[in-house]
């Protein structure tokens, strides 16, 4: 099948997404080659500026330029994202293919720690780790970021694993002798990849929405020119200009969208139920 | 029923402790000296010194587990370190702050759930329609758009353009303060609920039961209201109990944005003024709610539903 024809066949919602998402990836990797100011470069004359020709997206509080402070935030928001989606992808997988794969007693274990890290609903426990850092570095954030990041992968995975162990082919390997790392890795991770990559769409728009968060809380901030903390100021100058809080709001919500738009698209393409009623 | 009761419980208490373990291994998660982190390596030695001793963090592991519990089982939660002279107790502070994030977090889900049902309702009886696609847009963009952008767009809106509803910090606004905040926080709820009750509806309209409700010349309304609702409704409301405890902690952002009183302000103080006490209390109280009210959810399923015991 030719790559028009797959794209037609996913609709137009999952390929207005994956634009979307191709967009700002290119926008972080070469969006600040092209950034007209430095983000920090500060001009006292010019504080708060709506957009002009000298300052296309205008000024902040310092009279740094949005548009190049915009691009910088996107290499910071992505390059999070993109370490803390990895780890957590690798990690959970790993955790989630042996807590499967095993079953019994240790799977039970296992995943009474997925269950507690569950129970801190939303950003709490990013807050909570964040916390405990004077001045965070990219580091600190990846750490609080991953804590619980990988949880859903994990549960992902295992619940993959738990159906696919059983089928005809992993019983003959185990028939023959084959090892039991090797089944796991050779046999049984190529067939869970699908539901993990659609499972990883969606975690990274929710890093991306924990990042910025906790960056507009003014706590983890790691730049001026996060996202986040743009929109942090955005909202105190809310009363005397508005392009502030616009811009990176606007942002975010055009990565989460794009994010939400491919996840859905390929959860659906990708479900066998859903074939029959391709609408729902 | 008696074992899914037994087993449900030891489940949640099992998790409960878990995170007792959690909240209190925090301090220790990140390498390096914890007060060092918390106060920087430069700060002066006798603050680092009343830090490390307000936390216990001079004891050994086991005593300062040993008081951590304790401070649980006396109810107070320890007390606060940024202030010497006048310590509280955690506990009088979250009850000071916890009731303004409990009514912030059901007026949000009142909000959620009064929205979504019929927007999920109108979709799934005009499926394919542009009733159904603007339903679905509104969906979308509901989980797409970050709450704290949601917050200043109401506010610039409702609060500044328009000038109908009160803005943040209006201690005189009353249930008119609530609205904004409300609203904010639900909109991601409304988001999912509406598409959990859209595909639910969608599943139960070709039950054999509605067939027979629609044989038996019912009327549309009364078929999709009466059978189909009912039935449909189930898994919505289970996710939006359990989706309760997310609220509350969500209510950290909209808390900032409306400058309101709650727990995620008291959070965020506590961060501020390196009060770690305050900020293990807040995360111990919203994570064990969520497991609480996860737990009567699925009890109160349970009871609805046998199928569900049966597990």
């Amino acid at each position: 099948m030719t790559l028009g024809a797959r794209l037609r066949q996913l609709g137009p919602g999952p390929v207005a997404g994956g634009i979307l998402l191709l967009w700002f990836l290119l926008l972080a990797l070469f969006g600040p080659m092209f950034a007209p100011h430095s983000p920090i470069q500060q001009d006292l004359g010019h504080l708060l500026e709506p957009p002009s020709a000298a300052h296309l997206l205008g000024t902040d509080e310092n009279g740094c330029d949005v548009l190049s402070m915009v691009l910088h935030g996107a290499r910071l928001a992505a390059a999070v994202s993109l370490t803390v989606v990895g780890i957590s992808l690798v990690f959970g997988t790993s955790y989630g293919l042996v807590a499967g794969y095993l079953g019994g007693w240790v799977d039970e274990a296992m995943m009474r720690l997925v269950d507690v890290l569950l129970a801190f609903p939303g950003i709490l426990l990013n807050l909570a780790i964040v916390a405990l850092v004077a001045r965070p570095g990219p580091l600190h954030l990846v750490f609080a970021l991953t804590v619980n990041g990988w949880v859903g992968y994990a549960r992902v995975a295992r619940g993959q694993v738990l159906v696919v162990r059983e089928r005809e082919f992993v019983q003959a390997a185990r028939a023959l002798g084959v090892p039991g790392w090797r089944i796991l890795f050779r046999h049984i991770t190529p067939n869970i990849v699908t539901p993990l990559v659609v499972q990883a769409t969606f975690g990274f728009a929710g890093v991306i929405l924990v990042e910025a968060s906790l960056s507009f809380l003014g706590v983890g901030r790691l730049t001026s020119y996060s996202w986040g903390a743009l929109l942090a100021q955005g909202t105190t100058y809310l009363w005397r200009t508005q392009h502030l809080a616009l811009v990176p709001g606007l942002c975010i919500a055009a990565v989460v969208l794009g994010c939400n738009l491919l996840g859905d698209g390929l959860r659906d393409h990708l479900d066998p139920r859903r074939v029959a009623s391709p609408s729902r | 029923m008696r074992g899914f009761l037994l087993r449900r419980l030891a489940t949640s208490l099992l998790a409960v402790a878990g995170v007792l373990v959690l909240v209190f291994l925090l301090v220790h998660l990140i390498p390096g000296d914890p007060v060092d982190n918390m106060l920087g390596e430069s700060a002066d030695p006798r603050d680092k010194a009343a830090l490390r001793a307000c936390l216990d963090l001079d004891q050994p592991l086991v005593t300062q587990f040993g008081r951590f519990l304790a401070s649980i089982a006396d109810g107070t939660l320890g007390r606060t370190c940024h202030d010497p002279l006048h310590p509280r107790t955690v506990t009088s502070l979250i009850a000071e702050a916890f009731p303004h994030t409990l009514a912030l977090a059901s007026a949000a889900l009142l909000v959620a759930l009064v929205l979504a049902l019929p927007l999920g309702v109108l979709a799934a009886l005009r499926q394919g329609t542009w009733v159904d696609a603007a339903s679905t847009a509104v969906s979308l963009g509901g989980i797409s758009i970050p709450a704290m952008w949601m917050g200043p767009l109401l506010l610039l809106i409702f609060y500044i353009r328009l000038r109908v509803l009160p803005g943040p910090a209006d201690d005189e606004a009353g249930l008119a303060g609530l609205v904004l905040p409300a609203v904010m926080l639900g909109t991601h709820l409304m988001a999912m609920l509406a598409r959990m009750t859209r595909s639910s509806l969608l599943d139960v309209m070709n039950e054999d039961y509605m067939r027979t409700a629609r044989a038996k010349g019912l009327g549309p309304w009364r078929v999709v209201v009466v059978h189909g609702l009912r039935n449909a409704l189930a898994p919505v409301i289970t996710v939006a109990g359990i989706q309760f405890g997310a609220l509350l902690a969500g209510a950290v952002v909209t808390e900032k944005v409306f400058a309101r009183p709650g727990l995620g302000t008291l959070l965020l103080d506590g961060i501020l003024q390196r009060d770690y006490r305050v900020v293990q209390g807040c995360t111990l109280v919203v994570a064990t709610s969520y497991v609480m009210v996860n737990l009567l959810v699925d009890l109160a399923y349970g009871l609805a539903d046998p199928r569900i015991r049966l597990r």
